[in-house]
């Protein structure tokens, strides 16, 4: 439906910078309070322009880190958080690409076995299955390590079915052309399936990497060593000063040092993501 | 290059349908054989046992003098081209032309000059390093011809090849098909509904029905001696007359025979004719015109030059040798 009318218009625009304003607003605040000095949050009121402490916050927060909270400094908990983010989503890809080639082009015995317990994990996320998962991943002896933070999250139904809705739309002539083209299983998945499934797997990526980088849960549980804090566990941690109030403007530094590579890599990958989901043509 | 030889070849699916069932062909070195029938007639699932695509359950299939119903389509030294193409999207044309010989270990220099040789040959050669999207549906066409060429393969099969293109492409494409190959002088096996098609490109027809074959021969032999009511109907457009014996009490041979098969073009008006046709409706069709009508309650059209005028009876005759004469129970031709 085209609808030619101002009117409808300036609504419409009204209605979305509304909507902007109230997503913006909060990281505003937390933009401004970063730039302030400490004693700027005792006064009551909330400041709502940047202060002059910018450089000096940052750099405090990156570097050393507010030794009280127990925390390590920001760049290494991001370090962390980036490992983790980018193991799950490799990971993810990786295993759940492989398990729906497996399930779609394989008759294999037990496959309707198969598919079913991939789709009962669905109903498992890490929070229903956190006390036993814990168990599992300690007895393995991978508490305060990065395979710890990361493997229990890999599986994944969602990111399987994915794929699996993907490689179902490919022809099936494309599979016997190959077949007749000499190209046996893993060669057909490797020169045909990988390279058409790309914009796919680039739109998966940013949706599990933001994923991976906001998992909160999992390492405030499996983490009591703070070389394996990540950045947003870490962040809460700040927030809790004992014997103290919490120190806003570097909470606030954190906070807006912790939405940039999830922002950087929704930014780079943009195209590709529009493209992998709303691409049908094959 | 070979022959191949299809013996008592059968497919029964695993739930217990019969999708082909006995089917004996012998295909000659360089002969090109099209499977012609309606759709569901087993015409794809036999070319596809062939190709190695369906598993066979009865009969055998040889290329040459090699039993393959165990051998890999990749092994088969077949070269097939789909309906839809199936080309791969993300690959340029020459690396679509490519890929198989790649994954034989063709030596490079090989690869690019059988590439070369075939964009020649199919003058895809401007469009080598263009992706197929890039590609009309007639360009699409050739560069699928073309990854069946570069494998210089013992056989090729088409797998109604034409039928995603418009009429006139399809009519362009059907010569060029007949002439590659005709040069080529490759075993080609050719799947289509199309009965022009068939008619048109083959050494040989087998027309199929219901996974049996009805009738093998030269084009002009199906047309001028079908073996069955089937055949008669299927081969011939607009298709054959078949009118109960009874209903022409007058024409030879129609004491003997249960169905009586005329032409529409070998029905010709005749003052002194033993038929009588009551005309129902008229298509024109430029050249000529079809006249639709009865005879005695039965249906028959019949294909009239296009001028003058029509009453609303006709009288027709058709000469002796024009009459096809086919038994009731089993369709089948009594001389």
């Amino acid at each position: 439906m085209i609808e030619n009318r101002p009117g409808l218009n300036i609504l419409a625009h009204l209605v979305l910078i509304l909507g902007v304003v109230i997503v913006a607003l909060p990281v505003w605040v937390a933009f401004v309070a970063s730039t302030r000095s400490a004693t700027d949050f005792m006064s009551g009121t909330v400041p709502m322009w940047p202060g002059p402490h910018l450089v000096e916050n940052y750099a405090r927060m990156l570097d050393s880190g507010v030794s009280t909270s127990g925390t390590p400094p920001v760049a290494r908990m991001m370090f962390n958080s980036l490992v983790m983010a980018l193991s799950i989503a490799i990971g993810k890809i990786a295993i759940s690409i492989l398990s729906a080639f497996a399930i779609v082009y394989f008759r294999f015995p037990l496959r309707g076995l198969a598919f079913w317990c991939i789709f009962v994990t669905l109903m498992l996320p890490v929070e229903v299955r956190i006390v036993p998962t814990f168990q599992v991943v300690a007895g393995l002896g991978l508490l305060n390590s990065y395979a710890g933070l990361s493997v229990p999250l890999i599986a994944s139904a969602t990111a399987t079915f994915l794929f699996r809705q993907v490689f179902l739309t490919m022809p099936d002539e494309l599979v016997e052309a190959a077949r007749i083209d000499g190209a046996g299983p893993m060669k057909f998945f490797r020169d045909i399936l990988l390279p058409l499934s790309r914009t796919n797997m680039a739109a998966l990526f940013v949706i599990l990497f933001i994923y991976g980088w906001n998992q909160y849960l999992w390492p405030l549980l499996i983490t009591t060593d703070a070389q394996y804090y990540t950045i947003v566990a870490g962040i809460k941690r700040m927030a809790d000063a004992v014997d103290g109030l919490p120190q806003w403007h570097l909470v606030m530094a954190t906070a807006v040092l912790a939405m940039l590579p999830p922002v950087a890599v929704v930014i780079g990958m943009q195209k590709l993501f529009v493209k992998g989901l709303v691409e049908t043509e094959k | 290059m070979a022959s191949i030889k299809l013996d008592n070849l059968g497919k029964i699916y695993p739930g217990g349908s019969r999708a082909v069932g006995g089917v004996k062909l012998d295909i000659a070195d360089g002969e090109f054989i099209v499977l012609v029938g309606p759709s569901g007639c087993g015409k794809s699932t036999l070319l596809r046992m062939v190709a190695g695509l369906e598993s066979i359950t009865e009969g055998e299939v040889r290329i040459g003098d090699r039993v393959v119903n165990k051998v890999e389509p990749a092994d088969r030294d077949i070269a097939m081209v789909f309906q839809n193409y199936a080309l791969y999207p993300h690959m340029s044309v020459r690396q679509n032309l490519a890929y198989g010989l790649k994954n034989r270990r063709t030596p490079k220099a090989e690869i690019t000059r059988r590439v070369d040789e075939a964009a020649a040959i199919l003058q895809i050669g401007p469009f080598l390093d263009r992706k197929p999207r890039a590609l009309s549906g007639g360009q699409r066409q050739r560069v699928a011809m073309g990854r069946a060429i570069v494998r210089e393969p013992a056989a090729f099969l088409f797998d109604e090849p034409l039928s995603n293109l418009d009429a006139k492409l399809r009519v362009a494409m059907r010569l060029e098909i007949k002439d590659l190959q005709k040069r080529l002088r490759t075993t080609s096996i050719y799947v289509t509904h199309d009965q022009l098609e068939a008619m048109t490109l083959a050494d040989r027809l087998v027309v199929l029905n219901a996974g049996q074959v009805e009738q093998i021969g030269t084009p002009l032999d199906v047309y001028r001696r079908p073996a069955s009511t089937f055949v008669a109907g299927f081969i011939g457009s607009p298709a054959m007359n078949l009118i109960p014996a009874r209903a022409v009490p007058h024409l030879p041979g129609s004491a003997h025979a249960a169905v009586i098969g005329i032409r529409p073009e070998d029905l010709v008006p005749d003052p002194d004719g033993p038929i009588e046709m009551q005309v129902g409706a008229i298509e024109e069709l430029g050249a000529q015109r079809l006249v639709h009508g009865k005879v005695n309650g039965a249906d028959v059209t019949i294909a009239l030059p296009s001028h003058g005028e029509l009453s609303d009876r006709l009288r027709l005759n058709a000469a002796p040798e024009a009459l096809h004469r086919f038994d009731d129970k089993s369709g089948k031709r009594l001389d």
